[in-house]
């Protein structure tokens, strides 16, 4: 780590703030999915992670990098988007297999709260 | 023109996007504008329209609205994960859409999944017919007026 220990008081309170509130999400995130009872809530939880979770680490690591000047924050946005756009991917690839299952298992699914 | 550059916003984003996430270099530059031309007639292969004109405005809006739904719904299901939520049930809902333009689908399925609380399942094409989970139930018909007052209208004016 380069000349953090210089970093001014008031930033490193809020990234610190953004880093801790970020790691408390998707922590909740996994203790959902380990947790919750059936598979339609489990899939539920680990999005805290890759919504508000994500975001608020890569905020505060936007904070640092551009206080720092070593480089631009496009890194981060780029992460962000790439999260946001291929979450779904697997949100539906999981959500539609267990749909599948559930209806060749003759359930439906829509009983199943 | 049109031929080598079927999709001259995807291709500029990606060349931007090239150069911005490495030093900016003249053979980057050239290195980066010959993917960025590469990947626009590989994405014509694969989708022959080309996307008719979005108003930005009603897109802008709707990235707001988003951005502060995360937030709430971030901080209830993280309540309703924490409280152990004896009293939340969970369910199916059904939800007719008005949408047809798959780019607008996309993006409505990337709204519901960034948002906790909501996961778009499956999405049917020939009826129209979204089915989604949602992890806090109470109204499924709140929850029909919801996307389609707050998202779906947005995005019917962007695309539409």
């Amino acid at each position: 780590m380069t000349g953090l220990e210089t970093l001014p008081p008031g930033l490193a309170v809020a990234v610190a703030g953004l880093l801790v509130l970020g790691s408390t999400l998707t922590l909740l995130g996994a203790v959902g999915l380990v947790r919750l009872r059936s598979f339609y809530d489990r899939i539920h939880a680990p999005t805290l992670g890759t919504s508000w979770g994500a975001a608020s680490i890569l905020l505060a690591s936007i904070l640092v990098w551009s206080w720092a000047e070593d480089r631009t924050v496009a890194h981060e946005l780029v992460i962000g988007v790439f999260l946001m756009v291929t979450t779904p991917v697997t949100l539906m690839l999981i959500g539609r297999a267990a749909l599948h299952r559930s209806r060749s298992a003759g359930e439906a699914p829509e009983d199943e709260t | 023109m049109t031929r080598l550059l079927p999709h001259p916003l995807l291709s500029l984003g990606l060349l931007l996007l090239w150069l911005v996430l490495t030093r900016f270099s003249l053979g980057h530059l050239v290195l980066g504008s010959v993917i960025a031309l590469g990947a626009g007639l590989v994405f014509a292969r694969l989708e022959p329209a080309v996307p008719r004109r979005r108003r930005v405005w009603p897109l802008l809006r709707l990235a707001g609205i988003v951005a502060v739904d995360i937030v709430r719904s971030n901080l209830a299901v993280a309540w309703l994960i924490l409280s152990d939520g004896r009293n939340r049930r969970s369910g199916f809902v059904e939800i007719p859409l008005r949408l047809q333009d798959p780019g607008a689908l996309a993006l409505l399925a990337l709204i519901l999944t960034a948002t906790p609380g909501t996961a778009w399942l499956e999405h049917d094409r020939a009826t129209g017919v979204l089915l989604l989970h949602v992890f806090d139930l109470k109204d499924p018909e709140e929850w029909r007026v919801l996307i389609r007052d707050r998202y779906e209208a947005l995005l019917l004016e962007a695309f539409g």
